[in-house]
This record gives C-alpha cells, sequence and structure tokens, in this order.
C-alpha cells in the first residue's frame, strides 16, 4: 500500500475531475420543472422607487411569477445580516441599515435587486423584465470614500453615512511617542477597490420539496452551513431541519462566496413561493455589479522613530468604504482583521488607529482574499520603506533593527506572535533575490533607459481563524472552530466529512495525504465529503487560510480517536493487551513479536464484531471532532520585487520577484507553491493593473473586462519561491495556513520597488502606465522649475 | 439576445439579394462583435447572412498587391508565408490581435467594417494605401474610414476582399489598453519608394487618422529622429480612464518613433 507522507508533492486528485469537465458546479445542477430567475436593476446609483407596474410584464409568455420588495416584506422575510458586532468609540453599536433581499422603498447602488422575474426560460424573464416600468426619483449619490461624510445619506439609520467610528490602541502613548520621535513619516495611502472575478460567478438553485415541506439550495458558498443559519436563523426562510443547503463544485471564491446575497436568498424563497425550482447565473456583468467588492481604503498613515533607527510609534486613520450595504462580515474587515496586524513584524510599542467605516452608493465591500490583512501590510510596509528611505537607512536593515525575535511576542493591538524567524526569511529572500547585485543590474537598466527599482514587503498575516472565545469577545456573531467526521468502511476505505469548503485549494488531495499518512493507506482509498449540509453535520467553512489550521486540526484530532479506538479492537484481534499494542504504517503490532495485523483487518473485525464483548467495546469505527484553536496562526515572509519602468511609457514590468514565506509545516509543497503563485497574481493585480472605478454619478465605469485589468500570465514574472519553516505551536499539525499570503505581501512589494526606482513616495495604486507616466510628468517638471 | 433568423449565403451575390430581401439583416463574419453586442441586447438585428459559406476567404499575391479575402481569419493572416514574406508587418498585427479564439474566428473583413477606433487593421490599410473591394466597388482606405464605426460602406454592400500594395519597408507598433489590449495607440508606420505614410489608430476621436505632420517629417529623412519636436495636439483625441488625451497624445510620438525604428531595423 503507497502512503503518502506530509510533506509529499502529489498532483491534486481533483484535477482530472475538473480539467475534463466533469466538475459539478452550481450552473450544472437543473431540477425537474425548473423556471429561471432573472434580476432587474437598478440603472440609479441612489433613487426612490416611486412605484412599479408590473400589468404588462405579469402578461408576457412564459411568465411564471413576478416578486417585489412588497412581497417580502409581506412574507415577512428577513432581511440579509452583518454577522460582526463593533461598537464605536463612544460605546454605542455600529449603526446599520435594513438589507432587504429586494429593494423596499429604495434604491442605494446601481446594480441594486429591485424585482425578480421567473420564467419558463431566461430570455422569457429578461424580456418581461425590460417590460417592468419603475418610477425612479433619482437622488445624488456618492461613490467616493474619502467624501462619504457629508454626502447624500445612503441610510437614515446612519447619519453622516457613519457605520461606526472605532479605534484601537493606546491613543495618549502614541501621542506621547511621536511627540518624542527624532523623526517622522507620513503617507496618504490609497488602497485601490477590487472586484473578486472568480472564474465561476456566483449562481443558485432553489428547490421546495411540498411533501416533505423542506427547501434545498444549490448554490456557490464557501461555508454552506453558515448560508444555512443565516437563512433560518435570521432570514427565516426555513428552520434549519428543513433546509439543505449544498455548495457542490465551487469555481473560486477569494471570499467573495463566504457572504450570503440576496440573489440565492430569493431563489430559495421564491422556490417556495412560485412551486418551481428557481435557477438564477450570474452573467458577468452581474458579477462586477453585484458581487461583493474588497478593499476600498483611504488612509493618513504616520510612523514615528527615535535617532538608532528604532520605530517608537505608529499612527493610522482610515475610513473604510462599506459599499451601500453592510455584508455578511463586511464591518470585521477594517477593523479586527485589519488594525490588528498593524505591527507587522516588528516590535512596535505604542499603536493608535482609528476607523470609520462609511456608507457610499458602491457595491458592498467585504472580505476579499487577505481581507484586512493586505491593507494593514500595505500601510507598515510603504511606512517601514519611506521611513527607511528618510533617515537614510538600507531598508533591510532598518526592518532588521526593529524585527519582532522574542516569542511570544505581545503587539499593543490584541494579536499575540506565537512563533517565526523574521530575520531568517529576509537574510534568504535577499540571497535568492541577489540584492547585492542590484546596482549593477539598475545600472544596466539604465543604459537601456529604464528605471529600475527594488522593494520590499516584509509581512505578517493572522490566520487559522479563530478561537471562538476570543473573536467572540470582540464582537463576532460565531464561533471559528472546525468540525470533523472519519468514517471507516468495513473494508478500511475512509471517508472524511469536513465542515471545511474546498473551492481551489486542492483539499481532496491535501486532507487525504493526512489520513494516508496517518492510518497508513493509499490517498486513493479516502474521500472527503464536504459542501452538504445533510452529509456534514456542521462546520464553519473556508477562508482566511483556515482550512488546514483548524479544519485539518479537527481531522487530525478525529484520527487520534480512530487510532485509539481500533487499538482496542486490535487488542482483540492479536489477543495481546491493548497497552502493548504498536500501530505504525498501518499495521497494528504487539510489542516485541512479530504479530501483527493491517489496518484493513482491525477495520472489518470492528464492524463483524465477533472478536470483542460489544457490551464493553462499541462495534464500528468511526469519530468525530470540533476543534477550537488555541491562537491565530501567524504566517510571515518576505517578498522582493524587482522592477523596471518605460521612462517614455510609464509601463512598469516586473523583472524579478522572489519569495520566502514561512507557512509552518507544509502539507504539498507544490499545492502550497500553486496557492503562492495565485496570490502574487492577484496582489501584482492589485498593485499595477486592477481597481473598481466608480463615476460621480456612481456608474461603475470598469463593469466588464475590456475595462477591469484582470492579471494574465504575461503581467508576471517567473516566481522564485522558497520557503523557511517554523513549525506553529498552535495547533497539533504546525500549520499556519498559505492561501493569503501573496495577495498580502505583493501590493507593498511593487509598490516600495516603484517608488524606489522613480526617487518618489508618492506612488498610487494602481499603478497603471498612465498613472506612472504622470508621476514622471510631474518630477520632470518639477525638476525644470528648480532649474 | 432576442430571437432572429439566421440565414447562410453561398455566394456575394447571395449575400447582397439577402441583404435586400430580409427583414433587418446583418451580415456575419466572425461574429465576436456582433454576436457579444446581441447577447447584450444592444444589437437585434432580425436577419443574420452568415457569410463563412461565401469563398471569401484567402490571401494571395496579384502583381504587386497583396490580396486577402474579407473571411480571411486573423490567424490565417498571421501564420501566411505570402503575407510574412510581403508585409512582415501586417502579419505581426495580425498575431496581436486580441487572443487565440478572437484570432481564430475574427477576419479582416468584420474588423474592418466594424472600424472600431481602437482596432488595429484600420492603421495597416491607411498607411498601406489599401483598397477596399466590395460587392459594387473598389473603394481607397482613405474614403472608406469615415469616423467612429462609420465607414464607406452601403447597407446592401459586402466587402469581398483588401488589396495591399506591397511597401518597402513597414512596421506597426501598439501600445495596448491594459484590460481589453485593443489599441489604446497603434502607429503603423509604411515607406513606399520616398512616400512615408503614418496611420495612427486607438488615439483619434474620429477614428484612424494619418498623422500629415510626421509624414513630411520623415519625408524628409526616415529616421525616428525626425519626429522628435513632432506634435501631435491633444484636442482631437481621447480620453478614457485608460489614457487622457495629453497621454495618448504623448504616446502617439514615443510610439510613432518606435515603429520608425523598427520598420529600420
Ligand atoms: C476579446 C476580444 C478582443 C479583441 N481584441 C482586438 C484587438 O486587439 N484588436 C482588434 O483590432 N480587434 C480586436 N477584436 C475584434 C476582432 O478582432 C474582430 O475583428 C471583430 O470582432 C470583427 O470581426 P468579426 O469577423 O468578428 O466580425 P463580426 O462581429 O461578425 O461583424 C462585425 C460587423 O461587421 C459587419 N461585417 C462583417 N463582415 C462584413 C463584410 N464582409 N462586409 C460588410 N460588413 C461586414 C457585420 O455585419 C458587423 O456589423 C477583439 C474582439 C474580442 C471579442
Amino acid at each position: 500500500m503507497t502512503v503518502t507522507a506530509l510533506g509529499a508533492a502529489v498532483r491534486r486528485k481533483e484535477d482530472h475531475r475538473f480539467i475534463t469537465g466533469k466538475g459539478q458546479y452550481t450552473d450544472d445542477i437543473n431540477r425537474p420543472g425548473q423556471a429561471q430567475a432573472y434580476f432587474l436593476r437598478s440603472p440609479h446609483a441612489h433613487a426612490t422607487i416611486k412605484g412599479i407596474d408590473l400589468s404588462r410584464a405579469k402578461g408576457m409568455p412564459g411568465v411564471v411569477a413576478i416578486y417585489t420588495g412588497d412581497d417580502v416584506a409581506a412574507d415577512k422575510v428577513g432581511g440579509l445580516i452583518c454577522g460582526w458586532m463593533i461598537h464605536s468609540k463612544d460605546g454605542t453599536p455600529m449603526r446599520a441599515g435594513p438589507h432587504p433581499i429586494l429593494a423596499q422603498g429604495k434604491v442605494r447602488y446601481v446594480g441594486d435587486h429591485v424585482a425578480v422575474v421567473i420564467a419558463e426560460t431566461l430570455s422569457q424573464a429578461k424580456d418581461a423584465a425590460e417590460a417592468i416600468v419603475v418610477d425612479y426619483g433619482v437622488l445624488p449619490a456618492n461613490a467616493d470614500t474619502s467624501k462619504a461624510q457629508g454626502a447624500p445619506e445612503v441610510h437614515s439609520e446612519a447619519p453622516n453615512n457613519t457605520v461606526y467610528d472605532w479605534h484601537i490602541g493606546d491613543k495618549a502613548a502614541t501621542e506621547a511617542a511621536f511627540k518624542a520621535a527624532k523623526h517622522v513619516t507620513t503617507l496618504e495611502i490609497v488602497n485601490n477597490r477590487l472586484v473578486p472575478n472568480a472564474m465561476e460567478p456566483r449562481a443558485a438553485v432553489g428547490e421546495y420539496d411540498a411533501g416533505n415541506d423542506a427547501l434545498t439550495l444549490y448554490t456557490t458558498s464557501q461555508n454552506p452551513h453558515v448560508a444555512r443559519l443565516v437563512l433560518s436563523a435570521f432570514i427565516g426562510i426555513a428552520p434549519e431541519h428543513k433546509l439543505r443547503v449544498i455548495a457542490p463544485d465551487v469555481g473560486g471564491g477569494f471570499g467573495s462566496k463566504i457572504f450570503i446575497y440576496a440573489e440565492e436568498t430569493v431563489c430559495v424563497w421564491a422556490a417556495r413561493k412560485c412551486g418551481r425550482p428557481v435557477k438564477w447565473t450570474a452573467d458577468r456583468t452581474e458579477e462586477f455589479l453585484c458581487v461583493a467588492h474588497g478593499r476600498d481604503h483611504v488612509t493618513h498613515a504616520e510612523l514615528a522613530t527615535d535617532a538608532e533607527g528604532k520605530i517608537t510609534g505608529l499612527r493610522v486613520k482610515t475610513i473604510a468604504n462599506m459599499g451601500a450595504y453592510l455584508s455578511t462580515f463586511a464591518s470585521s474587515v477594517p477593523t479586527y482583521l485589519y488594525a490588528t496586524l498593524l505591527s507587522g513584524q516588528y516590535a512596535i510599542p505604542n499603536i493608535y488607529a482609528e476607523v470609520d467605516a462609511v456608507y457610499t452608493n458602491t457595491a458592498p465591500v467585504d472580505a476579499y482574499r487577505g481581507a484586512g490583512r493586505p491593507e494593514a501590510t500595505f500601510v507598515v510596509e510603504r511606512l517601514v520603506e519611506a521611513a527607511a528611505r528618510e533617515i537614510g537607512m538600507d531598508p533591510a536593515a532598518f526592518r532588521r533593527r526593529n524585527f519582532v525575535t522574542k516569542f511570544p511576542h505581545q503587539t499593543p493591538v490584541i494579536m499575540m506572535y506565537d512563533c517565526g524567524d523574521y530575520k531568517a526569511s529576509l537574510v534568504k529572500a535577499m540571497e535568492m533575490a541577489d540584492v547585492k547585485g542590484f546596482g549593477k543590474r539598475r545600472r544596466e537598466a539604465a543604459k537601456r533607459g529604464k528605471l529600475r527599482g527594488l522593494g520590499y514587503s516584509t509581512y505578517i498575516e493572522a490566520c487559522g481563524i479563530a478561537p471562538s472565545q476570543a473573536v467572540g469577545s470582540l464582537g463576532a456573531g460565531v464561533g471559528l472552530w472546525e468540525s470533523a467526521e472519519v468514517r471507516v468502511n468495513p473494508v478500511g476505505t475512509v471517508e472524511v466529512l469536513t465542515g471545511s469548503h474546498s473551492h481551489g485549494q486542492g483539499h481532496e488531495t491535501t486532507f487525504a495525504q493526512l489520513v494516508s499518512s496517518r492510518l497508513g493507506i493509499s490517498i486513493d482509498n479516502v474521500s472527503i465529503v464536504h459542501g452538504d449540509t445533510d452529509k456534514v453535520q456542521f462546520g464553519m467553512g473556508t477562508y482566511g487560510s483556515r482550512s488546514g489550521a483548524v479544519g485539518m486540526s479537527a481531522i487530525s484530532k478525529a484520527l487520534d480517536k480512530i487510532e485509539a479506538k481500533a487499538k482496542k479492537v486490535a487488542s482483540h484481534v492479536l489477543e495481546a493487551a491493548e497497552a502493548d499494542i504498536d500501530f505504525k504504517d498501518g499495521k497494528f503490532t504487539v510489542k516485541g513479536t512479530d504479530k501483527s495485523v493491517d489496518f484493513g483487518t482491525v477495520a472489518l473485525n470492528a464492524y463483524i464484531a465477533h472478536k470483542f464483548n460489544p457490551q464493553e467495546l462499541e462495534p464500528g469505527l468511526k469519530e468525530g471532532s470540533f476543534y477550537d484553536p488555541t491562537n491565530f496562526t501567524f504566517p510571515a515572509g518576505c517578498h522582493i520585487c524587482e522592477i523596471e519602468v518605460d521612462q517614455e511609457t510609464g509601463v512598469a514590468t516586473i523583472a524579478k520577484w522572489t519569495a520566502v514565506d514561512d507557512f509552518g509545516n507544509v502539507i504539498n509543497p507544490m499545492i502550497v507553491e500553486g496557492q503562492v503563485h495565485g496570490g502574487i497574481a492577484q496582489g501584482v493585480g492589485q498593485a499595477l493593473l486592477e481597481g473598481a472605478i466608480y463615476n460621480k454619478d456612481g456608474q461603475l465605469v470598469t463593469a466588464s473586462f475590456m475595462d477591469y485589468t484582470m492579471p494574465r500570465a504575461d503581467d508576471l514574472p517567473s516566481f522564485d519561491v522558497g520557503m523557511t519553516v517554523t513549525p506553529c505551536p498552535s495547533n497539533p499539525l504546525g500549520i499556519k495556513g498559505c492561501g493569503e499570503a501573496g495577495a498580502i505581501a505583493a501590493p507593498a512589494a511593487v509598490i516600495n520597488a516603484l517608488t524606489d526606482a522613480l526617487g518618489t513616495e508618492e506612488v498610487p495604486m494602481p499603478a497603471t502606465p498612465q498613472a506612472l507616466w504622470t508621476v514622471i510628468q510631474k518630477q520632470s517638471r518639477a525638476a525644470i522649475a528648480a532649474e | 439576445m432576442y430571437p432572429f433568423k439566421y440565414q447562410k449565403a453561398a455566394t456575394v451575390r447571395g449575400a447582397v439579394s439577402l441583404l435586400g430581401k430580409a427583414e433587418d439583416p446583418k451580415l456575419l463574419a466572425g461574429g465576436h462583435t456582433l454576436i457579444p453586442t446581441m447577447k447584450q441586447r444592444l444589437a437585434s438585428p432580425k436577419t443574420l447572412i452568415d457569410l463563412s459559406g461565401a469563398g471569401l476567404s484567402g490571401i494571395e499575391q496579384k502583381g504587386r498587391n497583396i490580396v486577402i479575402g474579407a473571411m480571411t481569419t486573423h490567424a490565417e493572416v498571421a501564420a501566411s508565408p505570402v503575407v510574412q514574406q510581403a508585409i512582415p508587418a501586417l502579419a505581426r498585427l495580425a498575431a496581436h490581435i486580441g487572443d487565440p479564439h478572437v484570432r481564430h474566428r475574427g477576419t479582416i473583413g468584420g474588423s474592418v467594417a466594424n472600424n472600431d477606433p481602437a482596432a488595429d487593421y484600420p492603421a495597416a490599410l491607411m498607411a498601406l494605401g489599401a483598397t477596399v473591394h466590395t460587392s459594387k466597388r473598389k473603394i481607397p482606405a482613405e474614403e472608406f474610414f469615415a469616423g467612429m464605426f462609420a465607414t464607406a460602406l452601403d447597407e446592401d454592400e459586402v466587402i469581398t476582399k483588401i488589396a495591399f500594395p506591397v511597401p518597402g519597408k513597414a512596421a506597426y507598433v501598439k501600445f495596448p489598453n491594459p484590460a481589453s489590449r485593443y489599441a489604446i495607440v497603434g502607429v503603423f508606420v509604411a515607406k513606399k519608394g520616398s512616400q512615408v505614410k503614418v496611420a495612427v489608430t486607438g488615439a483619434g476621436s474620429g477614428g484612424v487618422f494619418r498623422h500629415t505632420a510626421m509624414e513630411e517629417a520623415l519625408a524628409k529623412r526616415f529616421n525616428p529622429k525626425s519626429l522628435e519636436g513632432v506634435a501631435t495636439p491633444a484636442a482631437d483625441l481621447n480620453g478614457d480612464i485608460h489614457a487622457s488625451a495629453d497621454y495618448r497624445a504623448h504616446l502617439v510620438g514615443v510610439i510613432a518613433k518606435r515603429a520608425v525604428a523598427a520598420a529600420m531595423a
């Protein structure tokens, strides 16, 4: 039997299914009698709905039903919720406006859901939607984060469009640190808004079983159990035992499929109401308009240093755009997922952060790959790089002077770093990147008319989300443990039921590797079951790089129990005392003898139950576990970007990329590298290419790939990826998590390289050719003026 | 998409007669512009007349011209030994349109008929002094392009082929839109004997245009240096989120120099 060890770079088991087109995505699911839903969406960013005339539309061919906000209200269907309570400085709870699944009286962004048309075909639904007459009273709108406070009111519940004004850290101590500082570095930072753009757009099929009065929702979700909980307990669709949520193969999420959306809720509600299965698949434009966007911060950031180049304080004021409604976890992203990471890899004695969350007439903003941590890393790493340059220190040396070196380390902003070796990853990355040879490469580039720069990003993130009591005390509405159930079949094959959800991460392989290495069976004899609330009892899903650290830890705990019970069974089969049984490489052996029995035989004996007294030892071999982590995990590392700017055109080309990450123990290095590559691609996308742009009327200008620049292979260099390992002490497997690192590290590395190349700190994101050309023009005008 | 009738023409005459008879017709070539606009319900022709069976694809050298059938795909032009040998700049232009899907469906006739202000081919037609052959006449490129998405074509007229005179030296350099990869600025430079033509696509608010100031400078001396100080007024140029009119004006100068350098190489 071939065992696949932890640390083996085996190919992904699931890929054959995906690359041969045999995956089963939500849009592949069709139910008998199914009708198609189409959403009539607001063309205005802000308007009252004075009336909706459905009379002509209702008579159109193929129309099954048309529902509006009035029907939702009449059925007493609850609104969408935000599951994390944040309190303002004065202790008052955040001020959230209602978030109905179909607009009631008012629309608040372009794409807001006005009505749903359900028809025999999608074309008929669209035709009928065109026949709906909506009488809008257009209101002035605002999409601009920095202008939100004072702009037309989006929700009457949130005066001044402010959801909360929150803070963290010691204000007085930080002010004192700044007063005493030798040097203060100040940056104005805009963290650009991004559209997640998973390859698979969102989709849903709702179905009602009148015989059992039960509902099923197939949906593109990263966490089907959380979706069921919210739909059931808060929105009131059906009690949990009457609602099954299935998230089958899901083609990428990046956070955007964590949230509970209006469309899927409408599908499952309408299925019962109209008595037909109801299907909806977003087209790409709908995804651009209505999927939860990411980032969108405006920040004033300052760093205080003393005469020795030690950081003495960090202070930020951030305005975070929430969009027009609070999405499921929106409130936590710019607070506990952001400001708690502002210490970076550094021992900073004083930190104070203020965050205002604001409503605007834009799509809701929520967690997107990294969620708060990319924004924090960008602030810290831009400040550190700029400070080093201002005080005339080498940026690497400045970092080393300020690194945390003793663990555990308590930061002033909640987090307790458990382990790490920041110097090791920096040194290794500098060697791999040949930082020594950079001067020569820069001079050579200058001869070709190119400005070459080098930038670091020594990032940290908090993953393995999260200890339930800790997040509960910070306002989370849920616990963040994970569950696992290991079912051993009589023939010795294994099914693992997990509350984690794979939508590209490769769980079917890595989770099977854990089982294989522990039980000594082939990974082909292990199947990973996930994504169905009728199969898996409960789970919290996949996001925040938690599936390894938390999800696999739960499996590991369940495997401990399997092993313990199997030993008992083996002791009866081998007729030896339990204490004398060893389990290794899939074999139970009586210590000091050659008497042994393999795992499969023990499994069979557990089920036939002939060799032991079932009154003393229960038959069967199935164990479960709920694992709650003891701490966050803290992946960290160093990325180095070398970039060249064409002075004539402003085009930036990444010449070299080095990444050295510490993810703790690694299960499958090939999959980890893939995660790093994808993360860097998204981070480079944010830094150089991507940006959601709304015009002053609140129209999304970048609503298609013709205008929204997704990173492509030829935008990226070949990545040089290395690792250092400090095993994580906070979970049984020593795993930290790798899913978001690239996206967290990359933007600062790129912009630090560009600011180095151009010799100015004023480089905006995304640093498009036009943006860089504008910077270069400004510099040459300033140079001429100076002469 | 709204419902429509599909008809396939077996000949150019057949296509023309269908254009005259059918209700609200539109010719279908590669469909790479037409079909997406129909899907978005921005266009709603009642009849589509497919040209794929009308015998309009193929590339041949006829005397001092390269003649390309209207239904020839970008991939065919890019891979054609005839084009590569006679007008390598044209083959390279075709090789950088869109992505492989687009190049294997999109056609030269469709591109030219559509006259997207950011399309690549119009610059080649203008700089090379090409002639557009239609079902009823021959139209010089100069007269064919009539502003953004507008051409000299009549409603019942079908492009059959395009004839490109072989230049002495030529090059096309494109500064792509980072998102769509259409041209933000594309400059085609062609030199034939003492005559130099410089055509700019992507930048002009009226679509492709000849840059006569550059042509005069280059006619004196065909060298990138000749373009130094030759202005491109921003007033007539497009501006969008990717490139303001000023940036485009600047890029026209930079890209033109690179095109001249490439033509000399
Ligand atoms: C993703 C994408 C990227 C692209 N990138 C580029 C790019 O970088 N550069 C570029 O230049 N182009 C680009 N294109 C455009 C593409 O290359 C085609 O040239 C364009 O779509 C039109 O050609 P078609 O054959 O598809 O024409 P169709 O879409 O079939 O037709 C276009 C129009 O021309 C008319 N028409 C077609 N043939 C004739 C004819 N023989 N006589 C008269 N009228 C006719 C049609 O009625 C229609 O109005 C891109 C397209 C896509 C979808």
